[in-house]
This record gives C-alpha cells, structure tokens and sequence, in this order.
C-alpha cells in the first residue's frame, strides 16, 4: 500500500504543481463518515474525466493505494467499492507512468480478486479498468497468469454480460503472448468459451473474440486443429471467418480474420487450396496491401500475406497476378513521399514513423512471393528501381528493413538468371560483403546463405568476391556456435571450390587450416558434415590438384575418411565420402595411398557388396579409377615413381576384386552393371 | 408437365406453344427425341429462371423496360466469322484465321445500363483453337467486327496470347496473366468511377482501364480456328465472388451519403428538417401532434386547428370504409368541392360501392353487415409514399394489366347474375334490426376471412347495394354524356361491378379492390383535393422530396451516374 508513496524523486518534482483542490479530492477518501467518502470518490470520478494534469496530481497524492484500500474493505458499501474501481479505471486511461504507479502499486491483484464479488456491476467496473491496465505496453502480461486460478475464473465470468466479454477477451488478446500462454488458455477451455461470443449482437464483443483467436491459432498446431471442427451456431468456424472478410465489414475485421484463417493454414489445419483461403483470405490479405488502406493496415496486410504463402508455390502464383500486388508493393517504397513533406508536417511525422515498417513488410513479401517462381523472381527485379531498393535496403539503419532487404535477396538469389543478370548488374556483392562483416546472427545467416549463391560458378559475382577477400570471412563462420552459420560458412567455401584454380584452391585450405577441417568433418550438425565432406571433394578434382592436396594432407584425409567409413553414418555421408575415396583413386601419385592400404581396399571390397547401390557404385567407381589403363601410367612409369596400371591391376586380382566386378555386371541396376563392365574392359584392353 | 413448367416459372402461353410442337414432332421422330427434347428445354428453362433470379439480384436499380440487360450475343451485331450456337452463349470462330485481318468480334445483345453500378460477365475458354488470340473486352455500338476488341477506339480488351490489355490501341501494354483452355475469364465494369478490371478462375487481375465512356458493349474476338468460348450473363454462379465487390461499393456509396458535408449549414437544415415534419403532419391531420411538434420546434402552423380536424375526420371516415359518411361530410364542410370536381365525386361513389361489397360501408353495415375496424384500430397512417402520383398509380395499372385477359364481362352482368353468383347462404344469421351507427362502432368482431359474406351476409344490405350500383352507372352515363368519354372511370368502375362475377369476391383476381389498402389513394386525393381548395400544397413536401429523390435516382440512370445503383431511396425509409 504504500509503494506509490516511497517514490520519492518524482514526488517533489511534481509536488510543486499540486493544486490545493486535488489535495482536497484525497483528503475526503479519509473522512469518517462513509456518506462523504462515497460523495468524495464520486467528485473525484468527475473531477479527473479527461483530465491528465488532475489524475498525475492525484496519483502523486497517493490516491490510489487510499482507493484500493476501499476497494478492498469488506465494510466498504458496494457503491464506494464500484466508484473507486471507476475512478482507478479513469486514472489508468492517462499517461503510462499513472499505468506504472497503478501496477507498482498492486493493483492487479487487488482488482483480480474484486472479480470474486458476486456484484455484476463492481466486476464489470473492475474488468474495465483491469482491461486499461493489461493493454497497456508496459504492463508485464504474466501477471494474468502468476495466479492459476484467476483464468478459470476469467472463463466463468464470460457469460455474465456483454461488458465482461468485451474486457476478459481484450484481455486475453491482449496477454497471450508466447506458446504457455497459449496452451494455458487453450487448456481452460478458451475456443469453446470465446467461440460462440463471434456472433454477439455486439460489435466490439465480436472483435475481440476474433482477435483472441487470431493470438490463440498463430504458429499453434494443436489450437489450430481444434479450430476447425468448432461448430458456432451450426456453423464451420471457418465459414464464420470468411464471412467477416466480406468486402463491407470494417477493415479491421476482414484483416483479424484473414489472419485467423492464415495461422490455420499455416499451422496444417486448413489446406492450402482450400477455397477459403484461395478466393478468400489470399485476395483479403492482397486488398489490405492497396494503397486505399492505413499504413498499419498495409504493413500488417503484407506481412500477414508473406507468411500464407511462404510455402506454397501455387498461392505465390496466384497472388503473384493479384490485383498488380507486385508493382503495389512498389509503392511501400515511396513514404515519406515528397508530398507529405512539404505541405503537412503531421502526415510528415506519420510517414516517417511507418517508412521502416513499410519497406521491412514490402521487402519480406517480395521474398516469399519470389521463393520458388523463375517466373515470378523476373517481375519482381523487372518493378521500377527494385535491385537499387535493396542494395540500399541491405545498409539501413534499421535491423528489421536490413533482415528483410537480405531475406529478399536471398530468395532472388536462387534464380540463375538473376545471378547472371540483376545480381551482377547492380553489384549486390558489395553491399552483401559488407553486411557480413557486421551484422547480428539472424542476418548473418540469411546473409551467408545469399553468398552461397552468390558464389556457384555460373555466377559472374564470383570473381570480385573471391578478390575481395572473402574466404577467411568465410573460415570464421565455419567456426560459429550456430550450425546454421557453420553450414553456411563451409556450403561457401564449397561452392567457391568448384572448378577453381589450384590457387583458390590451396587459399581456401590455408586459410581453414586442417585441423578446422578435421574438426568438421566431426560436426555434429549431418549438415556440416556433408558439406565439408563436399569441400573436400571439389578440392579433390582435376588429377593435378589431387596430387598436389594429396601429397601435402594424405594423411589426414585417409585417416578422416577411414573414420567416417568406419562410423555410424547416413548413407549419404558414406556415399560422399566414398566419392571422395574415387577422386584420390583418380590422382596419379594418390592413387598409392590407396593401393598400398590394404585396409582401405577391404573397405571398398566391403561397399562393392554393399546391400545400397548408391554404396556399390561409389565404391565400383573408385575400383574403376584405380585400374584404369592410360597414358599417363605410362609416363608415370617411365619416371619410375610408382607401379602401373598394370601392377594395380593384378595386385586388385589378387585381392578378389575381378571376381566382383564379374558379379556386378550382373547386378540388376544397370548403372552399375555399366560401371562393372566398363572396369572390366580396362583389364581386357 | 405443366406442373414442371409451372414450377420453372414459364407462362403457360409458351409452355403450350412449345408442347405443341412437342406432340406433333413426336409422331414423327418419336421419342427419344423428344425426351432429349423435353430435357433440354427444360434445362433452358431453368437456366432462363436462374438468369432473371440473379439478374434481379445483382442489379435491382436496372429498369429493364427502359435499358435491357445483355443476356446474349447477338446474332446481328457479328462479323460473318463468328458462328453463334447454345443460345447465343457459345462462339466459335469459322474464318481462315490466317492474319489479323481475319479477327472477328461480337457483341452483346445489349450495353451496360449505368444503374448496374457494377456490371460483370464471365467467358469460359471452350477451346484456345489454334493460336488461342481470343479477346475479352468491351466496346461501343458500331465500333468495327472485322478486329479484336480494344485495338478500336471506343473498344477495350484483354487478349489470352500475350495477357495484354488493348485500349484502344493497337499495342497491348503488359497486364495480366495468359489465358487458355478452360480458363474462365471474367469482366468487370464499374460504372461508378468508369473503371474496369478483369478476374482469372476467380481471382481480380487489378484494373485495366480507367475513363471508360458510357454504353459499352460486353465483346468477345476470336482470331484463328477452333477457337471457342462460351459466355456466362448470370445464367450460372459466376467463379469471382462478384457480390462481395459490390457489397464493398454499397457500402463506399452509403458511407458517402450518410457523411455529406453540412458546413455551416446546420441551422438551416435542422430547421428544413423541422418545417418538413410539420408541414407532413399537418398534411395528414395529425392535428395533436402537429401542433405538439409545432410548440416544441416553435413554428407557426399555416392552417388554423379547425380545418385540419376536418380533414383528419374525413380522412379517418374513408380509411375505415365508411364512405357514405365521407361523402356527406366532405359535402357538408366543403359544399362546393364535390360539386365542382364531379370526377373526384364519382371516384368516391366508385369506392363507396366497394365498400358496400366489402359490407363496410356505413349504409349497408346499419342494414345488417359486419362492422368495420374501429377507427382507432386502423392501422393508421397514410402510407406517405403510396402517394397516387407515384407507386400506387403503376400498381395499378399493372395489376388491371394483369388481369384483363381474365375479366371478360359484361358490364351489366352483375345485376342477373348476382343471386346465383353469391349464393353461399348469406341470408342466415344476419341480424335484421336496424342498429344505429354508435352500436355499429361498439361490436367490433372482424369477423375471421372464412366468414366473409357479400355486403355483410345481409339481404337488404345486398338489395341496397345492387341499387347504390344501378345509381352509379347511371352517374356514370350522365358523366359521360356531359363531359364525354373518361377511360380512368370506366376502367374504375367495370373493375368494381367485377367484384360481383365472383362467388367469393376476395379471393378473386379483383379483389384486391376489396383490401383496405386500397382507401389509401382515395384517401389522399381527396385530401389534396380539400387542401388545393384552401390554396395549399396538395402534397407535403416531404412526400414531394422523396419523389423527387426517386426521380433524381432515374436520372441519373439515364445520364450514366453508375452510383445510384447504391441508393435506393426505400433504403432510407423504415
């Protein structure tokens, strides 16, 4: 009760402006004739309606904990009890500090159980203010949950009036914020209860309910699920969504409702070429993107819309050619515009507030509308000025305008055309590298990932990033805690290996350093393993390279694939390491490494017999490459380093090997067969 | 198969006309052709229904005696290319189709009447034939067949091959998405900001033009063989939810007249308003509350109390039946005004007659008849919007229209025919004491619509009736002979001595006469009369401005203002 009162700094500042009449408003709450405190409480009700400056003063006064403290008294007349619950309410519609002086001095569990009364009157008065006080942004949400039995109690109050739903559905909408608060409602029966108050008589009790359910269904299955099968006057809780879309309901409501319908879908509750989300909440979302809406309601619409479609290449088709959304969203670009400038410094204000939002939703809408159409990709890089939007979009001062500039990015990023094009064109590169120096994870991550785009050979990028110094960027991330970082950092490398010179080449393994490379090759993360498994074998190609990589790291390589083809591993994995194995085997003096190790031979003996043909051709292939019959074993034996194909050949014999080949031409596979054919051949020719 | 028919909601004139043509095509072909027949022409049928249903939905504001809806092709207005087929919704293209020369376009049957506010028609592509250049547009009268719609001026469409859109130009600027076979394309024309947009298997394209001129065409134009389309005017559900987009115009329309600035006009309207509301109530002689209302807004009454109790007395007399008393009153306070207006005499002669069918009238009802409701009981106002000048004249005429054919009579039939006509016992259980007027008014039993018996159920009231007609013809003559021909009279009177053709009056195709609905015209043109007579409006001027509104909305259907589609004055009157 007296926590107001201890804040003392902000009483004498204030204290100077206090007025003798507000004094006198705090005073009477302390008479002792019950008769003028009521009369007291019910001056002070009008003396503080619309009255910010009045409702400081009281509060500094330390009103509230006098109010509370009669709010609480069971001797206190259910009049008094219901005019301070209205007076506090009052207070709580002013500033945001009066919200924080309310809740420091605890009034959510003094209003909280005031809902125990049986009066309808003092609960609604209760509700009412506990509503101001929870929407508030500075208000901590869990304090709806500290106590558990304060949501049931929430639930039965719902049906006792009109005023109790508006509130404890504000409330919750209001207050759910995570994946518990979720389940905890949804566990006291909240969908059955909120449900049928969609088709209240009263609008606002209508929307509320909606938007209880838009909090409710987002990224929530098992809600979602339930949704669906809920039945509201005989009618589909879907249909009953649909019908709040239609063109003549409040904006307001066709967007809560589109997203109520969008969660579903996403969370696998409703298909998505379901008509109500085809001919229904995709055009909505499309309208709430026109230029006709609020810019809160177009940033909402577009980012809404971005989710629904993410993961569907037929709904980013169709609104795609919607309603021109592509070049609508042109137009999210262009605040503040020049206009608002001159003339209206308000709407000036107002634009500026937005711009970020705007250009954040427009970009996270381009990527999900471009994430799988080659089509699509072309018409979004085709709208007036749109490579320079996101080159300047990627440096940005604001982070989410940056994410989602890269996000954008790396969804155009996965069209060829656009790599050899747009992409080299407006030298994206630049700004990309530059992100990626410093830059929190999240986009990092997108950003890293655009750079394995940017680096595949076709790509005419190529060349300045791997002048510009990118690799030890690239090691470092290789040793990020974020295997997402880890993937990305080691996918670069291994596409910046790809038929590169033995220069990048033998950078890329300085700069990582074997003992990191070894050290992925052990990643927990498949991923990283597979990828890093994948860098090796780009470094292991061309016959000159594999020597030379061969002659300096054999040893290691040969021991890390020995412990791979020995380990518990996907298929995948020993696949790849396997053609790793057939790369070596293809060098002229690696070759060796192979041949001298008799345990390494057995192993591909082993994965020649191998139940999987994706196995027993890798292996095949590597047998293959180590008899093979050319001119350069010639060359190779005139220089008397090493044996010749020859030798190879009849030591493979020896071992068995013929006898298996002999079997595999037999195999049913008829890649294989092929192989085991073509590996005969060498010892007839 | 009447019975179908019927249900299907043909007239029977056609149904015989067709199943005629059935019968003796069934000698000869025999049966099942004319069970396939049967079945398409049933199906015709249906879709025919379902098109008016949905026409009438979609644009209620349409008079369509005035401005036609598009509900086909036309078989005239085509280039010879085009070949027409399913009732004009099919058309295939039967040129060469070797060069854009050879394009070939159609149009409706009708253009686009501005009080759609939005028009929309759908296309299915059939077939895309050979090079699919089909195109979907708009155009006006008399632009050229010989070419694709909206390589024209005055001409605009959107063509399959490339997804451009054509205005009026021969280069397309890109818009949409191709279309091909069994794509459905629709076409949406919004007459309110002239703008156009177009939908693919339901979803909006966006708009393609703006400015549209007035009275376009819905155009198809086909290009090369095999290309085929078929067209949906509402004889289907359209694919794009269309009334969603029109609900969002209604509302965009209402929104602006529900917020039509005042400025600083306020006072002035408030006190319109307020002259509005008297002067009706006056009108209507709702003395009390028209001087209530008058104390209260402070304004001056332009008719002194005692006049407009007068008119409240006869008015209240004519709408509960008693027409005789009427006529002696208004004769009695306004001596010269029936004398001078013989015609308005007759009239309510003519209704006095009705009455007495009806049993109401006060000559009759002392004779033995039922008793009318009392006259508080009645419901009451005069309908202020039933007003003689506009609705109730053309229901009139419409319901007479109705029933010509039916009511092939003599006109003295009814004298000879009477007895046996009506010969359902209405002599037992009627009273045969004269009651005075005052008892009249106190049993007060609207006796249930089976018990209704002809003037009452009494034989003298019957007797008394038969004369008060033979009375009225003769005035009618003598009407004649002195100020020549009236056709409105004789109408009014054949219609009324019809009512005794019939066994049970009520229930027959005139008698709708017999509805207490029907005092209301009297009742208001015998008001107006009195008040010409005092030099004051015979109609109030809130009666006058709502006329007026509903004029202004036919106006601007005529001058092609698409919005008054969205404002339909019974919108605003509850």
């Amino acid at each position: 009760m007296m926590a107001c009162l201890l804040e003392a700094p902000l009483r004498i500042s204030v204290l100077s402006e206090v007025t003798a009449t507000s004094r006198h408003y705090v005073d009477r709450l302390f008479d002792p004739d019950p008769q003028n405190v009521l009369q007291g409480v019910i001056d002070m009700k009008n003396a503080v309606i619309g009255n910010n400056r009045q409702k400081a003063n009281l509060i500094v006064l330390g009103a509230v904990p006098r109010l509370l403290y009669l709010l609480q008294q069971s001797s206190s007349s259910l009049e008094l009890r219901t005019e301070c619950a209205v007076v506090l309410g009052s207070l709580a519609m002013g500033t945001e500090n009066n919200i924080k002086s309310l809740v420091d001095c605890h009034i959510i569990p003094a209003l909280l159980q005031g809902l125990l009364c049986s009066d309808l009157i003092f609960i609604e008065a209760c509700l009412r203010c506990l509503r101001t006080v929870f929407i508030s942004p500075v208000t901590p949400v869990q304090l709806l949950y500290t106590d558990p039995t304060v949501i049931p109690h929430l639930m039965s109050l719902l049906s006792r009036s009109q005023h109790t739903q508006e509130y404890i559905t504000q409330i919750f909408a209001h207050c759910c914020k995570t994946p518990e608060h979720q389940t905890v409602l949804f566990n006291h029966g909240a969908i059955q209860n909120i449900a049928p108050l969609l088709i209240s008589p009263s609008f606002k009790v209508r929307m509320q309910a909606l938007k209880c359910f838009s909090v409710l269904a987002y990224e929530n299955a098992q809600v979602s699920m339930t949704l669906v099968n809920v039945l509201v006057d005989g009618e589909q809780l879907s249909q009953v969504f649909v019908r709040m879309m239609q063109r003549d309901k409040p904006i307001e409501m066709q967007l809560t409702a589109a997203k109520c319908l969008t969660y579903m879908c996403r969370a696998g509750a409703i298909r998505t070429d379901d008509n109500c989300i085809v001919l229904k909440t995709l055009p909505c979302l499309v309208r709430m993107c026109s230029k006709e809406r609020l810019l809160e309601e177009r940033v909402e619409g577009a980012e809404t819309l971005a989710y629904l479609m993410e993961p569907d290449i037929e709904l980013q088709r169709i609104a795609s050619v919607t309603d021109h959304l592509v070049s609508m969203l042109a137009d999210y670009f262009k605040y503040p515009s020049s206009v608002s400038a001159i003339t209206d410094i308000k709407r000036l204000d107002h634009d500026l507030k937005h711009a970020h939002e705007l250009r954040q939703a427009a970009f996270k809408l381009y990527a999900s509308l471009g994430s799988n159409d080659e089509d699509i990709r072309k018409k979004i890089t085709e709208t007036e000025n749109m490579m320079d939007r996101i080159v300047s979009g990627l440096s940005e001062s604001s982070i989410k305008v940056r994410l989602a500039a890269v996000r954008c990015l790396h969804s155009l990023s996965r069209s060829v055309q656009q790599l050899r094009t747009s992409f080299h064109d407006h030298a994206v590169w630049k700004p990309l590298m530059k992100l990626l120096q410093n830059a929190p994870d999240e986009v990092l991550v997108m950003a890293s990932s655009t750079l394995c785009n940017l680096l595949l050979e076709f790509s005419p990028s190529k060349e300045p990033i791997l002048e510009s110094g990118v690799i030890e960027l690239l090691c470092s991330l290789t040793q990020s805690d974020s295997p997402a970082l880890r993937v990305n950092g080691i996918w670069a490398l291994m596409n910046m290996a790809f038929q590169a010179d033995q220069k990048v080449k033998v950078e890329i393994v300085r700069a990582l350093g074997t003992e990191q490379l070894f050290r992925l090759l052990s990643d927990p993360d498949t991923n990283v393993l597979m990828k890093t498994l994948g860098l090796l074998r780009n470094l292991l190609s061309t016959r000159p390279h594999i020597d030379q990589v061969m002659s300096s790291h054999g040893k290691q390589i040969m021991q890390a694939v020995t412990l791979i083809l020995e380990g518990e591993h996907s298929i995948e994995v020993k696949e790849q390491t396997l053609c790793i194995l057939a790369n070596i085997a293809d060098g002229n003096t690696a070759k060796e490494l192979i041949m001298t190790n008799d345990d390494m031979l057995q192993k591909i003996k082993y994965y020649m017999g191998h139940s999987n043909v994706k196995l027993q051709l890798a292996a095949t292939f590597c047998i293959s490459n180590l008899i093979w019959n050319e001119e350069d074993g010639e060359e190779l034996r005139t220089r008397g380093s090493c044996g010749g194909s020859q030798e190879r050949q009849d030591k493979l014999r020896d071992m068995g090997f013929v006898d298996i080949l002999h079997k595999l031409t037999q195999a049913s596979d008829p890649n294989l067969c092929d192989r085991a054919k073509t590996a005969m051949q060498q010892y007839l020719a | 198969m009447y019975q179908v028919l019927k249900e299907v909601g043909l007239d029977l004139e056609r149904a015989n006309q067709i199943a005629g043509f059935h019968t003796n095509n069934k000698q000869k072909i025999g049966v099942p052709f004319a069970a396939v027949f049967l079945i398409n022409f049933l199906d015709v049928c249906y879709q025919e229904k379902e098109l008016n249903q949905r026409l009438k939905r979609l644009y209620p504001a349409v008079n369509e005696q005035e401005t036609p809806l598009p509900r086909s092709w036309s078989p005239k207005d085509k280039f010879s290319y085009i070949g027409l087929s399913q009732n004009n919704l099919r058309v295939h293209y039967k040129g060469h189709g070797k060069t854009p020369k050879d394009a070939a376009s159609v149009r409706a049957t009708h253009p686009i009447p501005a009080a759609c506010g939005v028009y929309y028609f759908e296309v299915k592509i059939i077939s895309k034939g050979r090079d699919g250049y089909m195109g979907i547009g708009l155009s006006a009268q008399g632009v050229n067949m010989n070419r694709l719609p909206g390589w024209d001026k005055h001409s605009y469409g959107y063509h399959g091959d490339d997804g451009h859109s054509f205005c009026s130009s021969g280069t397309g600027q890109p818009y949409g998405p191709t279309f091909t076979t069994g794509d459905v394309i629709g076409c949406c024309v919004n007459l309110i900001n002239n703008t156009c947009f177009y939908t693919k298997n339901g979803h909006s394209l966006g708009i393609a033009f703006t400015d549209l001129p007035p009275n376009l065409y819905p155009t198809v134009g086909l290009q090369t063989p095999g290309e085929v389309v078929d067209a949906n005017f509402g004889q289907h559900p359209f694919v794009f939810d269309i009334e969603d987009y029109m609900r969002e115009w209604r509302t965009k329309i209402q929104a602006q007249i529900d917020r039509f600035p005042i400025g600083e006009r306020e006072g002035e309207w408030q006190a319109m308003i307020q002259k509005m509301v008297a002067s009706y109530l006056v009108h209507h002689s709702y003395c009390a509350t028209a001087e209530a209302f008058a104390k209260s807004t402070d304004q001056a009454v332009h008719e002194e109390l005692a006049s407009i109790k007068n008119r409240q007395k006869i008015q209240k007399l004519v709408l509960s039946g008693r027409m005789g008393e009427a006529i002696e009153t208004t004769q009695q306070l306004y001596p010269s005004l029936l004398e001078r207006n013989q015609d308005l005499l007759f009239m309510l002669k003519v209704r006095q007659f009705i009455e007495m069918v009806n049993g109401t009238d006060s000559e009759v009802r002392c004779l033995g008849g039922r008793s009318p409701k009392s006259q508080d009981s009645y419901p009451g106002s005069p309908r202020l919007f039933n007003s003689p000048v506009h609705k109730a004249s053309s229901s009139q005429t419409y319901q007479t229209e109705q029933n010509n054919a039916e009511v092939e009579m003599e006109l003295d039939h009814f004298s000879n025919g009477v007895s046996e006509s009506s010969s359902n016992g209405f002599l037992n259980g009627s009273s045969t004491h004269g009651i005075d007027l005052e008892e009249c008014d106190g049993d007060m039993v609207d006796s249930a619509q089976s018990k209704r018996q002809l003037c009452g159920g009494s034989q003298a009231a019957i007797e008394r009736m038969i004369q008060f007609g033979r009375e009225l013809q003769s005035m009618s003559e003598h009407l004649r002979r002195e100020r020549g021909k009236n056709s409105a009279n004789k109408k009014m009177l054949k219609d009324a001595f019809s009512l005794l053709a019939y066994s049970d009056p009520w229930s027959s195709p005139v008698g709708y006469q017999l509805d207490s609905i029907q005092r209301e015209p009297v009742c208001s043109t015998l008001n107006s009369a009195i008040l010409e007579t005092h030099n004051l409006p015979k109609q109030p001027p809130l009666a006058l401005s709502v006329g007026q509104a509903a004029q202004c909305l036919s106006l601007m259907a005529r001058t092609g203002s698409g919005s008054c589609a969205f404002a339909s004055v019974d919108d605003y009157l509850h």
